[in-house]
């Protein structure tokens, strides 16, 4: 929950300024259980990635790790070679849509502007400019009429366009999107693509938590395989074969889950 | 737009009201101190009406005392109430927003040992064991011990928040009981009155205390409205919030130093027990009427202020009955009423739309049943002529009761959609015809587009279908034409489509 202070006194100099998102030797663990395990990771920038693997994988706690949201057990995260918490404004978080409460009362607008707060700093209010750079926001995502409708009278598929735009209107660099195709129509799920290519296009980054491995191919250009540990990560025609996903998904890992928990028990 | 704008000034007008609400009462307040104080302090005393076995009703001269705050001890009470009410209602909906109403109330009953213990340390420094700026800062420090003591135990251990929360309170509170009791054997010191805090009464108020309540309570209130950005991205979305730097956990703690705040100062008037209803109750009502916040702020904070002026009122003219219950009950009865009668989201309001789509969607049911009669008694099911049928053919379309059915045909027959023959016959009207057709036609292309478009088993088809169709719009209809056109084409429907040139009705 607290930002890491200690962010500063960690040794980036193995990732150059040029890398939009570096990991290394990341261990994370909920009551002593680890989730990630030694995770290293180099993100090229300009790519579209899928972060792909089974339920329980860790591919949430891995974004929410490089977001500070979860305690590193040990290990270090660079945001273009400086710690997160010095990089806000270059990154936009989409979280899990099920995680807010969409009977909350503001509407679309007022959702999307909170990408802007930031900038805002704190005690000003959201004015004109904040309210045409969210409209604008919504234009992109295709559901600018709803600019003033309450949230809780959205479809699944329009409250992820919502997250969407508010993301966008944090303009940033690298984009952290968690499950944005998670139970939306087929024409969000496109929609979101586009946007997602297009951002790609003006050399964003996006780093996108992904369960389908049907569209796997068509979407990403770049692929992180994850089962605790990552199995793989390369270009996507490289990564994306038979044997690399029996790793993921089959029981090869098994050994190191067990050694996992039991260690787990040992500890508590 | 405009009422947007105009509603997002509110702060700015809540904060004048409260300033001006302050002073007008300040150079009041001076002007009478000392004519009026010692005269009127004894005026309404809830220690003596105790031993009372009746009400005595206030009379019409009392009842404009009362409202024009005549009485200099009567002006204090009610409107530090009612600045406190003001508090209570914009810190209040941060809380409930927020869903941490029962930490508030935790944080609330463990204010009561800190009381305790401030009124034992003042006593044995030889000071008035009442004075209310010491157990203000008692229960303060208090209510920041129970504050992170439950932070503690959730963050550092695995028991979950209402472990943490049940904890302080009951502990606390059992604690604060216990030191009662010891004050009591106290020889030096009378304590007559100091378990008043827990329910709450309004006594004679001196013009200290007013200063420092009311005082505070503007504090509180401004305090919130100047983080009304920051406490909102809290409530809706902490872990956005976080990875965007803002200290959620300070934001935290200060929401919950404001509750701590608004409960020591309703201690005097409302009671460490029933501040909560006083902090949760106004925004609850609130919510009912409106789903824009700055709005539902504002109206808690109205709500919050006409509670405690009516309760605290109430009580001056009645003095048997305690400030604190009375605040509650006026709050509650507005939560009552709001919950039955707002307008959208509203009980009678939610119930009136359940029914009237209730009601639409049996008589659509008829027109289809009739239409699908009529259907299977044509040779040519392109050309669908209009007979008449009997209520035993309707009767045996779908399982509906008897009694049901025919009210369904009454309401039918005065939208006259259908005529009844001398012979018990029905027949379907021109427009019910037309009207039978589009909704056949719209339950149809709705099936096939479940089927073939939504990965439904084909057995669990007509009841899905059946909750949507009645509610699909032109735009809708025309949209699923298009999409099974380019795209089911050459899937097998699962009946007819009635074709749609053929009736009038379509456009309307």
């Amino acid at each position: 929950m607290s930002p890491t202070g200690d962010a500063a006194s960690e040794d980036l100099s193995f990732h150059p300024d040029t890398v939009p998102l570096a990991v290394h030797d990341l261990t994370v663990a909920y009551h002593r259980k680890p989730v990630l395990w030694d995770v290293d990771l180099d993100i090229p920038e300009g790519k579209l990635v899928g972060i792909v693997g089974p339920n329980g994988a860790g591919k949430s706690t891995l974004l929410k790790t490089c977001l500070d949201l979860v305690p590193k057990a040990s290990g270090e995260v660079g945001i273009y070679g400086k710690p997160y918490s010095e990089q806000r404004h270059l990154v936009a978080y989409v979280p899990q849509r099920e995680s807010v409460d969409w009977d909350f009362p503001v509407s679309v607008l007022d959702l999307v502007a909170m990408g802007t707060y930031r900038r805002l700093g704190w005690f000003r209010r959201v004015g004109k400019k904040e309210r045409d750079q969210a409209m604008q926001a919504l234009e992109q995502v295709g559901i600018a009429h709803l600019a003033d409708r309450q949230i809780s009278q959205l479809s699944g598929g329009q409250q992820q366009r919502t997250f969407l735009a508010r993301a966008l209107a944090q303009d940033a660099q690298v984009y952290f999107m968690d499950e944005p195709f998670a139970a939306v129509d087929a024409a969000t799920e496109e929609a979101i693509i586009a946007i997602l290519q297009e951002l790609n296009q003006k050399g964003k980054t996006c780093l996108v938590v992904h369960h389908d491995l049907a569209t796997v191919s068509r979407y990403f250009d770049w692929l992180v395989l994850l089962n605790m540990r990552i199995v793989a990560s390369g270009p996507t025609k490289e990564v994306f074969t038979k044997e690399n996903l029996e790793k993921t998904y089959g029981g090869r890992l098994s050994l190191l889950n067990d050694a996992a928990h039991a260690l787990a028990e040992v500890v508590r | 737009m405009n009422i947007i704008s105009v509603i997002s000034r509110l702060q700015v007008v809540i904060v004048v009201c409260l300033i001006g609400l302050f002073l007008v009462s300040c150079s009041n307040g001076h002007g009478h101190s000392h004519g009026h104080s010692h005269g009127h302090s004894h005026g309404p005393k809830p220690g003596g009406s105790l031993a009372r076995t009746e009400i005595v009703w206030p009379t019409a001269e009392e009842i404009t005392d009362v409202a024009f705050l005549k009485n200099y001890n009567t002006r204090l009470v009610v409107i530090s109430a009612t600045c406190l009410g003001i508090a209570a209602g914009i810190v209040g909906a941060f809380l409930l927003m927020r869903k941490r109403s029962l930490m508030g109330d935790a944080l609330a009953h463990s204010t009561l040992p800190g009381i305790a213990v401030a009124f034992i340390v003042m006593v044995l420094m030889g000071g008035e064991g009442k004075s209310l700026p010491g157990l203000i800062l008692g229960a303060t420090i208090a209510g920041v011990l129970g504050l992170l003591t439950m932070l503690a135990i959730r963050n550092t251990t695995r028991l979950r928040d209402d472990v943490a929360m049940g904890f302080v309170l009951s502990v606390s509170f059992g604690f604060g009981l216990v030191l009662l009791g010891i004050i009591q054997k106290m020889p030096q010191a009378s304590a007559a009155g100091l378990e008043s805090f827990i329910y709450g009464k309004t006594a004679s108020m001196v013009a200290v205390d007013f200063y420092l309540t009311s005082g505070i309570a503007l504090c509180a209130a401004v305090a919130t409205l100047a983080l009304f950005k920051e406490f909102t991205l809290l409530c809706f979305d902490e872990s956005f919030a976080a990875t965007e730097g803002w200290p959620t956990l300070w934001l935290d703690i200060l929401l919950l130093g404001l509750v701590t705040a608004v409960t020591v100062i309703g201690m005097q008037s409302v009671g460490l027990i029933l501040i909560i209803a006083f902090l949760i109750t106004p925004p609850a009502a609130a919510r009912f009427w409106t789903n824009r916040l700055s709005t539902m702020v504002l109206l808690s904070a109205v709500i919050g202020a006409v509670s405690g002026w009516l309760g605290a009122s109430i009580s001056a003219l009645i003095p048997r009955l305690p400030a604190g219950a009375l605040i509650v009950v006026v709050t509650s009865s507005i939560f009552l009423v709001s919950m039955f009668l707002a307008p959208s989201r509203g009980i009678f309001a939610r119930s009136w739309r359940q029914r009237n789509l209730r009601k639409k969607v049996d008589r659509q049911h008829l027109l289809r049943g009739a239409y699908e009669i009529l259907e299977a008694n044509s040779f040519d099911s392109e050309h669908v002529a209009n007979r008449s049928f009997s209520r035993a053919e309707l009767l045996a379309k779908r399982t509906w009761k008897a009694k049901q059915l025919d009210r369904i045909i009454k309401a039918e027959t005065s939208f006259d959609h259908l005529v009844a023959g001398p012979s018990g016959q029905l027949q379907l009207s021109e427009s019910g015809f037309g009207e039978a057709a589009r909704i056949t036609r719209n339950h149809r292309l709705w099936e096939i587009y479940l089927v073939t478009h939504a990965d439904i088993a084909p057995s669990h088809v007509d009841r899905d279908a059946d909750m949507v169709e009645h509610i699909l719009e032109a735009d809708l209809v025309r949209r699923l034409e298009r999409e099974l056109r380019n795209r089911g084409a050459s899937i097998p429907s699962p009946h007819l489509i009635p074709a749609s040139t053929e009736n009038p009705a379509t456009a309307s």
